[in-house]
């Protein structure tokens, strides 16, 4: 047998991979980067692209239209005056003052409703992700966040009306010859910390759920007990959801109006109980937001004064857009923290 | 010499300790969620018991009923609780399901849109359009549909004929199932894409890839396998926006009319025109009410159909979710 001679093989050049396209490349790609057009597509599917388009160009339209409505009207009637003045008692517009107490109310029953719901809402995101024992227990939980999620406001409302009346939670509003009035920012604010709540829990419970299983493993192999893990690693690191749950939360407080018109009394300016230190009279009486305002202020509300109407939900729609672009940037700073190595 | 150690390891803060102090809390939240279901039917028993199911019925004027049940608390005389819902609830399902009706297809088509077909400026404009629409406060699309859309439609959709054809009935002014269906689509329309979105991103590339290398065309394919297999996730966006919806009152107690009346739609396309209340509005416009015995235990039990309805909506749209985390496209 001859051995068989190999001839030189040239050397073998790898052809340099081509870049592999940044953009999600698991997907088919959008339209950008697609080698297929449209042109070959059948007349039907090309209409349906149309209705996409317009579609989406409808909902940018009326995006656009409330903001540059809101806009122009308020710069037409919002006086900076209005923020410092209460509203008053009058026949014309020019007469009844501004809307200082709706301002202060707004960001009174913000403040207190996030300070109820955001403790509450991460104990139970915790709890659920972490403990989680019966798991029975666990199940009831996730469909009670999920049903008070889906209550009706004017529900919670109507409900609130009935526990706040009772003596027993007199001292949270105004008692009068034993009758419990029932409507106070106290009321108000627990009432929408339960609109609140499901944002949270389910922001944070996305949170924790994201933090992969090695890094509470390493926390235990140190020493450190369950909790203090979740103390000092767990919930430092998913701060970014637990924000942007606070601000969605937030957004849906100063945006509700049904809870507000049960529940803070029928006024339109601060109305504190008598004897009592400072800032339990403001908390326990009655008051007025942004949103009832608007309310009482739009043509078909008790005050007709549309102008006025207009200036408010202009402050209110600025609040919006302003909770909006903080939730982006949380959330964009969340993405740039990275990802876990699995 | 004992060490100190940090609080945090001390029995104060022990894990049995903090766990039975979060369970207490999540006890205590379940509690309070059942106490409300309790209570909210516990105070509308008497309207229910004295109507028996003709409270879902119709029958004379809701509005006139719900007049005289308020006064009967008022004089001390004998408390009367007939109420005949079936022109407010009639209402609700025209206004809810006509919006959902026209939302559920929107939200398709946006969400197929910002997944699959819009080039990268688009969404980028889009998504912070869509939750910006979330975003706005219902009183804030309350106004602004009685001060642009309601006026509309009262001076010009509405022809002099149409409104003396109905002149003895009621008065066609603007305000209108039209007016409130329409701004209510505006309302849970975003709602229907982030959770229809979220679903479509989540299906599998395989199975999209697959049907793309048989030569299907992507707005096939996307429509075929894409919207299919992300069936869960828009039963479950669709039941939360009918759950808010029902809830959803005071835009309504602004725009829809406010009268107890049923708009028939054999009466040809005027019915769109028409204005009626549904319930929850109905709550709001009486929320004075609530100190006289009888209009408070209807009051209730107005919430305790909103509740029932907006509970069994929304666990339906649980199971669907629970449905689709089983499928894996979640």
């Amino acid at each position: 047998m001859e051995p068989v001679q190999t001839p030189p093989q040239p050397p073998v050049t790898v052809p340099p991979t081509p870049p592999t396209p940044q953009r999600n490349p698991l997907r088919p790609g959008k339209k950008t980067d697609a080698a297929e057009g449209t042109a070959t597509w059948a007349p039907v599917d090309r209409v349906g692209l149309a209705i996409c388009w317009a579609l989406g160009l409808l909902f940018c339209a009326i995006a656009v239209a409330i903001v540059v409505y809101l806009l122009v009207q308020g710069i037409k009637f919002l006086r900076p005056e209005m923020l410092w003045t209460p509203a008053a008692a009058g026949f014309s517009e020019s007469e009844t003052g501004g809307f200082s107490d709706a301002l202060f109310g707004t960001l009174i029953v913000a403040v207190l409703g996030i300070a109820l719901a955001l403790p509450t809402g991460v104990a139970i995101a915790v709890w659920l992700v972490e403990y989680g024992r019966p798991a029975a227990l666990a199940r009831v939980t996730e469909m009670t966040i999920e049903a008070i999620a889906g209550i009706p406001s004017i529900v919670l409302a109507l409900f609130g009306t009935v526990i706040f009346s009772s003596t027993a939670l007199g001292f949270l509003s105004r008692t009068s010859e034993g009758v419990v009035f029932g409507r106070s920012f106290f009321a108000a604010s627990a009432m929408l910390s339960l609109v609140a709540l499901p944002l949270i829990v389910a922001s944070t419970r996305e949170g924790l759920n994201s933090i992969p299983r090695h890094v509470r493993e390493a926390s235990y192999a140190v020493g450190k007990t369950k909790a203090a893990t979740t103390r000092r690693i767990l919930l430092p690191t998913c701060r970014p959801q637990v924000m942007t749950g606070a601000m969605l939360g937030l957004g849906r407080i100063i945006g509700d109006t049904a809870i507000i018109v049960v529940l803070l009394g029928a006024t339109q300016n601060f109305a504190p109980v008598e004897g009592v230190g400072f800032p339990l009279d403001y908390l326990r009486g009655a008051g007025t937001t942004l949103t009832n305002f608007v309310y009482e202020a739009s043509p078909t509300g008790n005050l007709n004064q549309p102008q006025k109407a207009y200036a408010a939900a202009f402050v209110l729609l600025l609040m919006v857009l302003a909770l909006n672009a903080a939730v982006d940037v949380v959330h964009r700073r969340a993405r740039k923290v990275g990802t876990w190595s699995h | 010499m004992e060490e100190q150690l940090p609080q945090e390891y001390g029995p104060k803060w022990s894990d049995q300790r903090v766990e039975r102090m979060l369970g207490a809390l999540v006890v205590g939240v379940v509690g309070l969620l059942l106490a409300m279901i309790v209570t909210v039917f516990v105070r509308a028993w008497p309207s229910f018991s004295h109507n028996g199911l003709a409270w879902f019925g119709p029958g004379g004027n809701v509005d006139d009923q719900l007049n005289a049940i308020f006064l009967s608390g008022q004089n001390g005389l004998e408390y009367v609780y007939t109420f005949h819902g079936w022109p407010l609830i009639w209402s609700t399902i025209l206004i809810t399901g006509g919006a959902v009706a026209i939302g559920l297809f929107c939200a398709l088509f946006v969400a197929v849109f910002i997944v699959e077909f819009a080039p990268e400026w688009m969404t980028n404009v889009l998504q912070p359009v869509i939750r910006f629409l979330a975003s706005v406060p219902t009183v804030i699309y309350g106004l602004i549909g009685v001060v642009v859309l309601v006026p509309f439609i009262g001076n010009h959709l509405v022809t002099e004929p149409q409104k003396a054809s109905v002149a003895g009935v009621i008065s066609l002014t603007g305000y209108s199932l039209l007016a409130a269906t329409l701004v209510l689509t505006v309302m849970i329309t975003p709602l229907m894409v982030s959770i229809f979105s979220d679903g479509l991103r989540a299906v599998k590339p395989g199975w999209l890839e697959g049907s793309l290398a048989l030569g299907v065309n992507r707005w096939r394919t996307t429509w075929k396998i894409g919207v299919r297999s992300a069936r869960p996730a828009i039963v479950a966006g669709t039941v939360l926006a009918v759950a808010r919806a029902i809830g959803e009152a005071v835009m309504l107690a602004m725009i829809s009319g406010s009268v107890g009346f049923a708009p028939n739609p054999a009466d040809g396309l005027i019915f769109i025109y028409e204005p009626s209340r549904p319930l929850a509005p109905t709550i709001v416009k009486n929320i004075d009410q609530l100190s006289s015995p009888p209009a408070n235990a209807t009051l209730f039990a107005i919430a305790a159909v909103l509740l029932f309805s907006a509970a069994l909506f929304s666990l339906t749209g649980y199971v669907a979710r629970r449905a689709m985390s089983k499928y894996g496209a979640a």
